[in-house]
């Protein structure tokens, strides 16, 4: 047996007991393991990871991994899938990480229709910093760096995504185990860009559970092709306000993606310089 | 005649630079060496623009104070350059737009009469000029074909009216042999990164530095390289990093503000042993500065950017052979050191036009060597350097990290792996620092074994050595500039009692570099107003400290 044969690593875990990212993590594993059976081996997969407490799931999976900068997935992601298309790269990110930092990135990924995917592990919270206000925390969420609580609403990062042009947008909760596998594997199947926000919790700074477990619904997918009822049901929702919050996936189209199809001619190098110099002359 | 100066002017949008180009082409299909220097404000529209076209048969890097003839689209330029005109000097001007003794010509009535377009003015000024010097048409009507390849009858006929306008007033000496490729300083450092294997190109417009985008752009398809334009700095040196993670080899060109987008990137370089060649063109700093004019004053910000402490390599060229070999050279020691490879370079170089060689020296790209299985990104060896292995690969995984990480690539706090990993990047220096500390890393000219020396690297270079050639004094330039190769440098220096520093710069930048290890320079002779030093002018100076 290789020592790659099991898909987890010799990594110690460190995790906080019933934090959301244990559920992401499995419900991975178990994607990449479906993808095997298909006959996609998993050397094909790369993972990119910001920096966080999302970001040691690289560490934890035998699998091709870039564990990179704070915010800047999406660019490594990029490189990754334009350098080999064949690759299916996927980009780790948290709330902080991806709609702070490297929100032009995100906006930007969208736009342009790269073939990656995004999996947010949205708790609304920073983790690692110790409790500070991210961009989907509530209006008046009191952190450290905010003890008076914040006077600013949150980003709906569903609206946000389809006016960028996201092709594939959907969100859902790591306490909805079979909805997030599926996502997942439709997210990865899916021909561009593809962005699911996963709402998870925050077992020290930002547990939410109860709100969740109370205020989730899944959607129906059967208008999965219309704009204008994508933007519906992302509105149903503010990321603030209590009230119904739809999971699945709101929105799916295809258009042209990069990389383009176009194939990169092996050249002798000195023969082009001297023609091109030749020209030049 | 050994050599010849036409500077020609008008206000942006007016073709100059272009105009300069053929200019150059004409001077180089008669078998002459040359270097154009290009002047620009920072507009689209209006505004002064100018070039000095420097023909001789002998190759030129740098422009004299004075020129042989003006070419005037607008009165401005006359005006401006009229103090620059040799004795014999004369003003070719736009009859309807400039006053100002000289040769005139119609170029409004001409273009009117032929049914042209206002750019093929262009044309008609170039054609009279090379009428001036008493060159065959025969000789320039190719050039002229080449350089228009649209509307080319159109051009052609313009130019043989205002070619009648004139009579032949000078007798131009023709070199003859064969014409040599003329091409910006961007464009051969281009060439260079292609020779050197580059498989990716990835930058954001930013001047002087967007000239290298552009030219691997146009040539992509033709080369079989990838060329990117992505939303920032901070995209353009991830993505990079992510080509090269997946095995294509990648460079980024920047000048100093999107340089410092691309720092916490550069590190991420550093830590995860990533390879990765970065060009920057310096321009007037700090900040926005002047845009579109010249500096030396980033090699202290490019030698210690990046926080944490990890190798990197620095060269910075002076003419289009140093250009294709250091570019080439970039991506050989990105790849076989995996670390870093600077090529630092500035607007005058970056968008002055030099005829170089067609020769291109044997180069053959860094051939990544085998990995051991089962395979682990970062295996401790001898030298440092640990094998590099691009995804996929069955049965093995490539795991880089941003964080202090163990052998595999798995993010570690342990002190123990933590020094290993430092003293494994050490040794990587150190074999890197033995690689690049060789002759040829430092150039020696002038007269070799004079007593007095001077020190300048980048393009003062092109001045400074023409200088070395009329006064007696040994002309030591460092290529290499990071890791400074003391012991070729110090062997250079042999014999040597004063010295003398020229840089672009208002702090003196390789004057620290040089203190660093002991070597204290008696004069430092610095420009800090952004445009480059004419020979004469730098001749000046140096003279007065000799």
């Amino acid at each position: 047996m290789s020592p790659n044969a099991t898909l987890v690593s010799e990594a110690k875990n460190t995790w906080c007991p019933g934090c959301g990212n244990f559920a992401i993590q499995h419900a991975f594993r178990y994607v990449i393991e479906e993808f095997e059976k298909e006959g996609i081996p998993k050397e094909k997969f790369v993972l990119v990871s910001g920096i966080g407490c999302h970001a040691k799931i690289v560490d934890y999976f035998n699998l091709n991994s870039f564990y990179s900068l704070h915010g800047r997935t999406i660019p490594v992601a990029t490189g990754i899938k334009m350098a080999n298309p064949e690759l299916k790269v996927v980009c780790f990110a948290g709330d902080g990480d991806l709609y702070a930092e490297g929100l032009d990135h995100l906006i930007h990924a969208a736009k342009r229709n790269i073939d990656i995917t995004v999996i947010c592990h949205n708790n609304r919270v920073y983790g690692l910093t110790t409790g500070q206000y991210t961009p989907t925390s509530p209006y008046g969420y009191q952190g450290r760096s905010t003890p008076d609580g914040i006077h600013e609403y949150p980003l709906n990062i569903i609206e946000l995504l389809l006016g960028s042009g996201a092709g594939f947008v959907a969100r859902a909760y790591t306490r909805n185990i079979p909805l997030l596998k599926r996502v997942i594997h439709e997210a990865i199947t899916h021909p561009g860009f593809a962005h699911i926000d996963v709402l998870q919790i925050c077992a020290t700074f930002f547990n939410m559970t109860s709100v969740y477990d109370e205020q989730v619904y899944e959607t129906s997918e059967a208008n999965v092709s219309q704009f204008d009822m994508a933007c519906r049901t992302g509105q149903q929702w503010n990321y603030s306000d209590p009230g119904p919050i739809p999971l699945g996936i709101f929105y799916k189209t295809i258009r042209p993606s990069l990389p383009e199809k176009r194939e990169i001619k092996q050249t002798d190098r000195k023969k082009v310089i001297q023609e091109i110099l030749s020209r030049y002359s | 005649m050994a050599e010849f100066s036409v500077l020609i002017g008008g206000k942006a949008g007016d073709g100059i630079s272009q105009a300069g180009q053929v200019i150059g082409s004409v001077f180089s299909s008669l078998g002459y060496h040359v270097y154009q220097y290009v002047d620009y404000p920072s507009l689209i529209r209006g505004g002064h623009n100018f070039c000095i076209i420097r023909a001789a048969e002998y190759p030129v890097t740098a422009f004299r104070s004075g020129v042989d003839v003006i070419i005037a689209f607008d009165q401005q330029t006359a005006d401006l350059h009229k103090g620059r005109l040799s004795d014999d000097g004369i003003i070719i001007s736009d009859a309807d737009r400039v006053k100002a003794p000289g040769l005139e010509i119609p170029l409004g009535q001409l273009i009117n009469t032929h049914q042209g377009i206002p750019i093929m003015g262009n044309t008609a000024m170039i054609s009279a000029l090379i009428r001036y010097l008493g060159v065959p048409w025969e000789r320039i009507e190719p050039v002229l074909k080449r350089k228009n390849p649209k509307k080319t009858e159109k051009n052609l006929e313009i130019a043989r009216a205002a070619w009648d306008v004139l009579s032949p007033s000078r007798k131009l000496g023709i070199p003859g042999g064969s014409s040599r490729p003329f091409l910006s300083g961007n464009e051969w450092i281009g060439l260079g990164l292609l020779a050197g294997g580059l498989d990716a190109y990835v930058a954001y417009p930013m001047t002087p530095s967007s000239g290298i985008l552009h030219f691997l752009a146009s040539i992509a398809d033709e080369a079989g390289i990838q060329v990117y334009h992505p939303e920032s700095e901070i995209a353009v040196i991830l993505m990079a990093l992510g080509f090269s993670y997946a095995g294509r080899k990648a460079a980024v060109g920047t000048s100093g503000g999107g340089f410092c987008l691309m720092t916490e990137g550069l590190s991420l370089a550093g830590q995860a042993e990533i390879p990765i060649v970065i060009v920057v063109s310096q321009r007037t700093g700090p900040s926005t500065g002047l845009p579109t004019y010249t500096a030396q004053s980033d090699l202290m910000f490019i030698r210690y950017a990046g926080q944490g402490e990890f190798p990197r390599w620095i060269a910075a060229p002076g003419t289009p052979e140093e250009a294709i070999f250091l570019g080439a050279e970039a991506v050989r020691i990105a790849w076989k050191f995996q670390v870093p490879a600077f090529i630092i370079t500035d607007k005058t170089f970056s968008e002055g036009l030099f005829t170089g060689s067609s020769d291109l020296p044997d180069l053959l790209p860094h051939r990544v060597s085998a990995p051991a299985f089962p395979y682990h990104r970062y295996e401790d060896m001898p030298d440092g350097i640990s094998p590099l292995l691009a995804p996929p690969h069955p049965g093995e995984i490539v795991k880089v990290n941003s964080y202090t990480h163990d052998f595999k690539g798995i993010t570690t706090e342990d002190p123990q792996i933590t020094i290993a990993m430092v003293e494994k990047r050490k040794r990587k220096e150190k074999a890197l620092k033995e690689y690049t500390d060789q002759p040829g890393s430092v150039k020696i000219a002038g007269d070799e074994k004079a007593p007095v020396c001077v020190i300048a690297w980048g393009s003062v270079r092109g001045q400074v050595a023409e200088i070395a050639k009329d006064n007696s004094f040994r002309f030591v330039s460092p290529l290499i500039l990071e890791p400074f190769p003391i012991k070729t440098f110090m062997a250079a220096l042999e014999g040597v009692d004063r010295i003398i520093v020229v840089e672009e710069s208002a702090a003196g930048q390789i004057d620290k570099i040089l203190k660093e290890h002991g070597i204290v320079p008696d004069e430092i002779i610095l420009r800090y107003d952004g445009r480059p030093s004419t020979i004469e002018e730098l001749e000046t100076r140096i003279r007065r400290v000799l």
